[in-house]
């Protein structure tokens, strides 16, 4: 990685701050952003915009994983709509989406690309 | 050879059934369709769903690129006026010409209305096609009262429509009762009573003789008797005429009061001209409903393709909701055939009444008339139509013994018999389509049309298919979700055989991929019922719904509400004063629940650990109101202060809520306990109920209220208090072990092989052996019990979920109240905005 890619990413947290097969919520800036741990994947760590959109809350990093149709997805604890932990995506509503953040673990920190 | 010029006058549902079906036949015909509406036909049948919401345009059966697609030349909004039978040709208003080889007259019929003075007024209208709904919705903006003119099925179907646009509804009918063409005495005496109980009022016997201004509202009605009505606008629906001026008009025979003449063939008293559907006369009769009319469309487009098919009358029966009530007619309901004889069951108590009109020595079924339970329509039917000889005992067809009625299976069907009249699909036609390769009951409908008319027939034909399937072997997919192949109760036991402790056990022994929110939290419920285990141990942390996570409900807004248990309702003044200062301090909204204990709303993720201490610290417990558990034992004073009372029912109201308190089931449980058969507590409608007697305690079971309210069975009688503690632990123990995801001790109930019965052998005579290892399994889950928010108190890690945010101190901004009556709401989006603004 060179320095000035390296220059992109925000450290936001510990690893210890992250619950596995599970998510917290972070602040970034202005934002809030919800944090998936998933220890088992490759990328272990996801990144979505905290609100939900369809129930206009800040809830979705208390919602539960899992996958669906082969999508890592969180359902929303609201309304249990799915959204893809890759892409932001709704699932069940077409044009529907979140904001997706690029984040990596490297050793015990949590980075985010802002 | 030249193709024969086919032209279709109406496109009502008739009409274009036609259509469709000589199109099918590939006859080689030129079609052309003259329709008076300005739309393609559409289903009049479900007009009425309109006000429950549906957009007009999904009622739509035909569309004009569909006809262009088939070749037919189709023209809306432009009736014919004109036959010109000597030149073969028709005249539409706007001076087009067709010319025809074959004429089908598909004009169906107008509502009646009575020549009453003031009927023409502006604020009277009629209901039958899709302007007129627009016309309802529009009038009824500015009516505080509508009147219904006419009690019969579509006046009815027409009432339910003006109470959904919230009008104060009456229904005037000029004949003794209503529906009476359906509807024998008993039966029409039934619906009265159920539908003036659903705040419709009724007025039979009423002669409209003069509509004037009104009083209080725009109109007045008067009526021979001198009573009078006032109401804000009048829907007609006194009965429908058939639309047969042009037949009128060209002379072609109609009958003496309305209706085109027509013979078997569909022909007309021209042998170029057909007539199908309302406007035609058959027998001396016209046929009102759809399904006939269909039959009538086939058998002419057969006939214009050359093949051979008569009409020779059709079954009128009829199943249909109204307003909410169950209505069924059968055949001669009136019991009109010579020698015939009924037999009647009514019970005032539930508002059912039943009656079958068979023959004299009690073997064919002529007729029915069922109000308030349609439960047995569809074996009924089978029965009148397939004359299927009745068993020894007809009544038992009507008799309350629900469990005993001797249903008539799809087995028991012959292969002839009708399953869906719409469509006049039968069971063999269903058997064809499934040897074919359909799968389920959508490839069957998709591949029959059977069940997608008025769907009657839809328990009828599920039952079929199921039955055809299951015979042939193949497996009906019952899997939770697609990570694992099991239904919840087959989960239920490889967990307890396999003594499996977390989810990833399962997943890795009998599951694949990562687990959803639909396995995830049903597992976590099986492990809690197991081995009772903390829900916030780390292996069931990213298991549950956010509820039981955070161990409070979200509510819409991200917040959280909080409620302590109140064991059996009781509650000391210390503790009311405790719950209060908590409340003031974190200026929570506070309210008394329906479950008799109090709920505080508006708690910040972040605040719940603070505030579930200083409750703890007054004595309290949680509530789980967010868990698939207990949730409150209501109870009534009892025998301490009522007068009435026979037994203690606030201190075993507390025992039982203390006993079962922290349970995880597969839906939430609710009891109650009252102290005598007044009831005050509504034991009766919860899962489990209890009701004090001079001898000890009955016992309810399956009750719900809710979405679908149920109320609960007699289980046991006068039992004592131990004896009623350990039925309560089986009965529970049972449906936990048995019972689906998400699936009430009612529904349940209804879906157990053998009812409750069943039941009391399993828990009462302990047919299966099993009441020792449930009662020894409620033990131990009783004696693991802990107070979930008291452990995780004292759990740093627990808590440390609890933050707004990981890596700052801040709260949610997106949480914002406003005041309302003195107390904290959430604020609506418009509101949040402003508020956002002004403090920016
Ligand atoms: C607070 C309360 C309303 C109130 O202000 O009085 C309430 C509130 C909720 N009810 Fe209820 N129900 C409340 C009494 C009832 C009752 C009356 C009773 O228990 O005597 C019923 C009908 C009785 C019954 O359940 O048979 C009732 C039938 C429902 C249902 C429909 C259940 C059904 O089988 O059809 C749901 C939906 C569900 O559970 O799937 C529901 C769900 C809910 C939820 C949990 C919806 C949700 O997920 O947000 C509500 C949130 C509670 C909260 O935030 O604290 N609530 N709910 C009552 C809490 C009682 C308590 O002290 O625990
Ligand atoms: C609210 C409501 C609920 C109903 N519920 C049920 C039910 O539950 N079950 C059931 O079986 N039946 C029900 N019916 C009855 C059912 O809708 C009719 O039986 C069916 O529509 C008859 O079809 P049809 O094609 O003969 O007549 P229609 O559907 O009335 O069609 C006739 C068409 O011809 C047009 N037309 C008339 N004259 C001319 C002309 N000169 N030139 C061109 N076009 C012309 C008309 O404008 C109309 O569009 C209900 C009806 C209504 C109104
Ligand atoms: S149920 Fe009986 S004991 Fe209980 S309050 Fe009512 S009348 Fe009194
Ligand atoms: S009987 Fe009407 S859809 Fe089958």
């Amino acid at each position: 990685m060179t320095a000035a890619e390296k220059l992109n990413w925000e450290v936001v947290c510990r690893r210890d701050d992250l619950v596995a097969q599970s998510g917290v919520c972070a602040r970034v800036g202005e934002a809030q952003v919800a944090l998936f741990y998933l220890p088992g994947e490759e990328q272990q760590v996801y990144a979505l915009n905290n609100r939900d959109p369809i129930g206009g809350a800040n809830v979705l990093s208390r919602g539960i994983v899992g996958d669906v149709g082969g999508r890592l997805v969180v359902a929303s604890p609201l309304y249990k709509q799915h959204f893809d932990l890759n892409t932001g995506e709704c699932l069940e509503e077409s044009g529907v989406s979140v904001e997706a953040y690029k984040v990596r673990i490297e050793g015990d920190t949590v980075l985010i690309r802002n | 050879m030249e193709s024969k010029r086919v032209v279709v006058v109406g496109n009502g549902m008739v009409g274009h059934h036609f259509v469709e079906t000589l199109v099918g036949k590939s006859a080689g015909a030129h079609i052309t369709v003259i329709g008076e509406e300005p739309r393609p036909a559409y289903d009049r049948v479900h007009l009425s769903d309109v006000f429950a919401g549906r957009a007009p345009e999904e009622l739509a059966m035909a569309d004009r690129d569909t006809y262009k697609e088939w070749g037919v030349d189709a023209h809306f909004g432009d009736p014919v006026v004109k036959i010109e039978r000597n030149k073969k040709e028709v005249v539409t208003q706007l001076g087009r010409r067709f010319a025809y080889d074959k004429l089908v007259l598909a004009t169906g019929s107008y509502p009646f209305v009575p020549p009453v003075p003031g009927h023409e007024n502006k604020r009277c209208l009629t209901y039958r096609t899709i302007d007129d709904l627009g016309e309802i919705k529009a009038r009824a903006k500015d009516s505080r009262v509508g009147v219904v003119v006419g009690g019969g099925l579509l006046g009815l179907e027409c009432a339910n429509a003006l109470q959904n646009l919230g009008l104060e509804t009456h229904v005037v009918e000029f004949a003794p009762g209503l529906m009476g063409v359906q509807l024998d005495e008993g039966g029409s005496r039934m619906l009265r009573r159920k539908v003036e109980a659903l705040g419709v009022s009724v007025h039979t016997g009423k002669n409209t003789q003069n509509i004037g201004k009104g009083d209080s509202c725009a109109l007045k009605m008067e009526f021979a008797d001198g009573s009078e009505l006032e109401t804000d606008m009048v829907v007609f629906s006194a009965g429908i005429r058939p639309r047969d001026n042009l037949a009128r008009e060209f002379e072609l025979a109609v009958g003496e009061r309305g209706g085109i003449v027509v013979d078997a063939n569909l022909l007309t008293t021209d042998s170029n001209i057909y007539c199908i559907g309302e406007s035609a006369l058959y027998d001396g009769r016209i046929y009102g409903l759809v399904a006939p009319g269909y039959r009538m469309a086939e058998a002419a487009a057969a006939q214009i393709a050359g093949e051979e098919a008569r009409f020779t009358g059709a079954d009128m029966s009829t199943k249909l909701k109204l307003l909410g009530v169950d209505v069924g007619s059968i055949g001669d309901a009136h019991g009109r055939t010579a020698g015939s004889i009924s037999f009647v069951f009514s019970d005032e108590r539930e508002d059912v009444y039943k009656r079958i009109v068979t023959s004299g020595d009690g073997k064919q079924l002529l007729g029915a008339v069922l109000v308030g339970d349609c439960s047995g329509y569809d074996s009924l039917l089978q029965y009148h139509l397939n004359a299927i000889e009745l068993p020894p005992e007809p009544q038992a067809l009507i008799a309350p013994a629900a469990g005993e009625a001797p249903v008539l299976g799809a087995a028991a069907l012959p292969v002839t018999a009708t399953v869906c009249s719409c469509h006049n699909v039968t069971k063999g036609d269903i058997v064809d389509a499934i040897d074919a390769g359909c799968c389920s009951v959508g490839d069957v409908k998709g591949s029959t049309r059977a069940s997608s008319g008025c769907g009657g027939c839809a328990a009828m034909l599920k039952n079929l298919v199921d039955d055809e399937l299951t015979s042939r072997g193949v497996s009906v997919d019952k899997s939770i979700c697609e990570h694992f192949p099991y239904t919840r109760q087959e989960l239920y036991h490889l967990a307890q055989v396999g003594e499996t402790r977390t989810f990833d056990a399962m997943l890795h022994q009998h599951g694949k991929g990562h687990g959803c929110d639909i396995c995830k939290p049903a597992i976590a419920s099986i492990l809690a019922s197991l081995w009772n285990d903390h829900v916030l141990d780390t292996p069931h942390i990213g298991l549950q719904d956010t509820n039981d996570t955070f161990m409070a409900n979200m509510q819409k807004d991200g917040t959280y509400s909080i409620v302590p248990r109140v064991a059996g309702g009781e509650i000391t003044p210390e503790k009311l004063i405790a719950i209060g200062q908590v409340a003031q301090k974190y200026d929570l909204y506070t309210k008394i629940t329906g479950g008799q204990r109090v709920d505080l709303f508006g708690a910040r993720l972040e605040q719940l650990p603070p505030i579930w201490q200083e409750l703890i610290d007054a004595g309290f417990e949680t509530g789980h109101a967010y868990g698939k558990a207990l949730r409150t034992v209501k109870s009534c004073v009892g025998n301490s202060w009522c007068r009435f009372g026979v037994q203690d029912s606030v201190g075993m109201a507390i025992r039982i809520e203390d006993r079962y308190k922290g349970l995880r089931a597969p839906h939430k449980l609710k009891s109650a306990v009252s102290g005598c058969t007044r009831e005050c507590a509504e034991a009766q409608s919860k899962d489990f109920g209890v009701i004090a007697t001079e001898h000890g305690w009955n016992l309810y079971v399956c009750g719900n209220g809710g979405m679908k309210p149920r109320h609960a069975d007699l289980f046991a009688t006068d039992l004592d208090d131990q004896t009623l503690i350990s039925y309560i632990d089986r009965f529970l123990m049972f449906y936990i072990r048995t019972a689906d995801r998400l699936q009430r001790t009612s529904t349940w109930m209804d879906n157990l092989e053998g009812g409750i019965d069943y039941l009391r052998e399993v828990v009462i005579e302990d047919s299966l052996g099993l009441a020792a290892e449930l009662e020894a399994q409620m033990t131990s889950i009783v004696g693991t019990y802990q107070c979930e928010w008291k452990t995780t108190l004292r759990d740093p890690d627990k808590l440390k979920r609890f933050r707004a945010f990981v890596n700052s101190d801040e709260t949610d901004n997106g949480v914002v109240f406003v005041k309302e009556r003195e107390q904290i709401r959430p604020a609506r989006a418009e509101e949040r905005l402003r508020l956002v603004a002004s403090s920016k």
